[in-house]
Parts: structure tokens; C-alpha cells; sequence
């Protein structure tokens, strides 16, 4: 049987069930702000966004829409009960300071010892944007990636070690892809959820480095979850 | 004389700014641009002006006015990025190499700027180690971890939005416009605010979010 590698909702839902209740969670622009829309409703999370938004809500109706409440990505949303917004300095302060449980970011490359690059991709002809990603990366409590498993080319984009600017070093703990869940230990990259149908030997095929098999490692299981067109 | 920080203008409010000044500007993510203000400065013609500032293209800014008169000498800020395929005014200039620029972390960035406004000169930070952004600066360990020291950074001039002030010049912001806009006005020589309304009376002091006593200026501005 072969199953399709997850779509980039289904890799947003598989890393939504990680969530605990009562942490405190960034969401990076692109794939991880989907996250929020699959936190199962009876686990309570406080979402903040580094512009100060302590208690971030689902995005606002058009109706609604408030050019005053947005998030970091400019997003117009809403704030839930027992929201606050501080300023940008105490919103880093609570960053750096690991107040934040967990931050899960898009990645173009992780290395098997964490180091991640998702700020840079050296694109010609375009200004640098870095925004919070390092201090994020390097001060979260906890480091998630969601990305996928390798670039549209084909190539591996978990890697022995980055080839693009890196945001942080050693700081991803946790890897959410289409084909795989994969923990970054002081051993190295330990796979604990494959995709159905895929083989080791297939994942390894589309990994840059090492990786080790958890003994318990088990299927990559999501619900069906079509993309808007 | 009793204190009273309103000014009629925005014009009136940055006469005195002069050519070859640091600038701060508030704003983030679509909350609090200070665009009168930015508009009211790229009319003053001021030369070779230092913009520290979130992002240099933010689509609903103003700040590239002033970087397309060709008023900037060099730009601060952690996104220089255009939201399009083309280049922004900021990527054109700086590809041609007529335009500085330091980009620099948004925690980072930000804590500069309160340092300069909190008697620091300079703290280590976590942020940025081992990346280029912090390439060449001092690196000290500890209790097992490296850090980077960074330098507070002061500006001749805040523009800064919030929603109302008083006379006195206490500011109350409205959502996510407060971002970067308290900070900025506590390390400028010169703090202006662009508000929706003044109020007639004295704020009351459980909605004052800024101390008038890090503000000089506050202009009432159409919403």
C-alpha cells in the first residue's frame, strides 16, 4: 500500500496534536499559522505573536476586520479571552526570557544537530527579512519545524549540515514533514511516526543525514484534509 | 508655563528636525504607522537621514516615501524585503548600492532601543549567535552559553502613532499599535506622536500606556 505523502494541512494537524494545554505557542508565518486550526478545542493554548499579541483568536470576519489587531504576518485577527498585548520590547523579552513553550516554524534546512536555516535563501535581487525568526529560533523553549520532507527539486532539505544563512544553531528539537515525525537528539535524528508505505530505506533516500528508526516508530496517520483551491 | 506637549501641525511639530538625523519609526504588521508624521517629514526635504525602522517596505507605510525622494542614507531595520515580485524603492537603491543598510534581529532590534532609552550601553543577548547577522561581534560565554554584546541605539527623533494623548503627552495605543512606539520615544531626543484625539482632560493613569514624560509633541490627526 502506498500512501500519499501528507499535504501541508495534514502536516499542520499531525503537528497540532503535540500541543499540550496550557502552553504558550508561536506560530512562524506560512505553514505553521495553519496549526492553530487544528488545536483540539478542550486544549486551552495562549498563541503569541511577537508583535505583542498575547492570545491570539481566530482571523477576524471581513466584517470585523480591524486594521489595529493583527498579528506578525499582518494577518487581521481577533484576541480570545484573557488576551493582552504588550510592546515589542516585552513581547522579545517574554521570548528570550523561554516564557514561550514552543515556536514552530517553516524551515528551508535543518542540520541532523539542529542548526536551522529559514530566514535567507539567497534569492537575488531581494532585501534581507529575518523579522523574529532568531530570536525565536534560538529562544523558544522549544523548537519545532514544519516543512517539507525535501525541496521541490527533490533534494533533501534535512541535512549533515546547512548550505543556507543559519537562523540559530542547535536549536530544532522536534521535525514535522510529509513522510515522517523526526526527533533532533544528541544522537542525532531518531524518526518516530513514517509515512504508510514508505520504507526506511526510501525515507533515508530522501534525507541528507543519518537517520535513526525509534524502536517504537509508528505510522504517520492524518485525516483526510482537502486544500482550498 | 503649565506643561502642554499639543501642537497644531504635523509640519509644526518637526520644524526644527535637521538634515543628517537618526529617525525612529513605530509601526508593525499593519498597527501603528505614524504616516502623517513620515508624510510631514519627507515635505521637510531633509538630506541623509538614518531611518530605524521594523521593515523598509511595508506595504501600508509610508516610510518608503522618504526612501523614494532619495531623503535616506541608510536604513535600520530586521525586513528589507518587497511583498512583490518587484523590487521595493528600499531593494532598488540598496542594489545600486546609494542606499546603507544593518539588519538586525526584531528582539534585538528592539532591545537596542530600549537600552538607549534605559541608561544600557550594551548587553549580551543569545539572538543571532553563530549566524552572519552577528559576524565580527564580541562573544561571551555563560554559564555554558554564548552571547553576543549588542549596543543600544538612541535617535535625534521618534515618530511614533497612538490612538489619544493628553496634553500632558501620556499616550494610549489601541490593540497592536503599540509595538515599537513606547521604546522609540523613550531613546529619542525628540518624541512626536501622531494620535487620533487629544483628549480635553488628564488620561486617566490606568490607561496611560507611555508616560508623557517620554513625550514632546503630540499631533491630533484624521483617523
Amino acid at each position: 500500500m502506498t500512501t500519499q505523502p501528507l499535504n501541508r494541512l495534514q502536516i499542520a494537524w499531525r503537528t497540532a496534536q503535540d500541543i499540550q494545554e496550557g502552553m504558550l505557542v508561536n506560530l512562524g508565518l506560512g505553514m505553521p499559522v495553519a496549526v492553530a486550526d487544528y488545536i483540539r478545542p478542550e486544549v486551552d493554548v495562549f498563541i503569541q505573536s511577537e508583535n505583542g499579541v498575547i492570545g491570539v483568536g481566530p482571523l477576524a470576519a471581513p466584517d470585523r476586520a480591524d486594521t489595529d489587531l493583527v498579528d506578525a504576518g499582518s494577518r487581521r485577527v481577533t484576541i480570545r479571552p484573557g488576551a493582552s498585548i504588550v510592546d515589542s520590547s516585552w513581547s522579545f523579552a517574554m521570548i528570550r526570557g523561554g516564557h514561550v513553550d514552543v515556536a514552530i516554524l517553516g524551515a528551508f534546512e535543518v542540520a541532523a544537530n539542529g542548526d536551522l536555516a529559514n530566514w535567507d535563501m539567497r534569492l537575488p535581487n531581494k532585501g534581507p527579512l529575518v523579522g523574529g525568526a532568531m530570536d525565536l529560533a534560538a529562544c523558544a523553549r522549544s523548537v519545532w519545524v514544519i516543512m517539507e520532507h525535501v525541496t521541490r527539486k527533490g533534494a533533501p532539505r534535512l541535512l549533515p549540515s546547512c548550505t543556507l544563512p543559519l537562523t540559530a544553531v542547535r536549536c530544532v528539537k522536534r521535525i514535522y514533514t510529509d513522510l515522517a515525525v523526526i526527533d533532533v537528539t544528541p544522537a542525532g535524528m531518531v524518526v518516530r511516526e513514517i509515512l504508510a508505505g514508505l520504507s526506511e530505506a526510501e525515507l533515508r533516500a530522501r534525507t541528507g543525514g543519518p537517520l535513526a528508526f525509534a524502536p517504537d516508530c509508528r505510522p504517520l496517520k492524518t485525516p483526510d484534509i482537502a486544500l482550498p483551491d | 508655563m503649565p506643561i502642554d506637549k499639543r501642537v497644531a501641525s504635523a509640519a509644526k511639530a518637526l520644524a526644527d528636525v535637521a538634515d543628517g538625523a537618526t529617525v525612529f519609526i513605530s509601526g508593525f504588521g499593519g498597527a501603528g504607522f505614524p504616516n502623517v508624521l513620515i508624510r510631514a517629514l519627507r515635505d521637510r526635504g531633509l538630506k541623509d537621514l538614518t531611518l530605524v525602522v521594523n521593515s523598509a517596505t511595508h506595504r501600508y507605510s509610508y516610510t518608503h516615501e522618504l526612501i523614494e525622494a532619495g531623503l535616506v542614507r541608510k536604513v535600520v531595520c530586521t525586513a528589507a524585503r518587497s511583498h512583490s515580485k518587484e523590487p521595493s524603492a528600499f531593494e532598488r537603491l540598496w542594489m545600486e548600492g546609494k542606499i546603507e543598510l544593518e539588519c538586525v534581529p526584531q528582539g534585538t532590534f528592539t532591545e537596542r532601543i530600549r537600552a538607549g532609552g534605559a541608561g544600557i550601553p550594551a548587553f549580551f543577548t543569545p539572538v543571532g549567535f553563530g549566524t552572519e547577522l552577528t559576524q565580527g561581534k564580541e562573544v561571551r560565554s555563560f554559564e555554558g552559553r554564548d552571547y553576543v554584546l549588542e549596543h543600544a541605539m538612541t535617535a535625534d527623533l521618534a515618530l511614533v502613532r497612538a490612538d489619544t494623548a493628553d496634553r500632558y503627552g501620556n499616550l494610549s495605543f489601541r490593540y497592536a499599535q503599540m509595538n515599537f512606539g513606547p521604546v522609540m520615544a523613550t531613546a529619542a531626543t525628540l518624541a512626536v506622536a501622531e494620535v487620533r484625539a487629544v483628549l480635553d482632560e488628564p488620561m486617566p493613569h490606568e490607561h496611560v500606556q507611555l508616560p508623557g514624560v517620554y513625550v514632546d509633541r503630540v499631533v491630533a490627526v484624521a483617523a
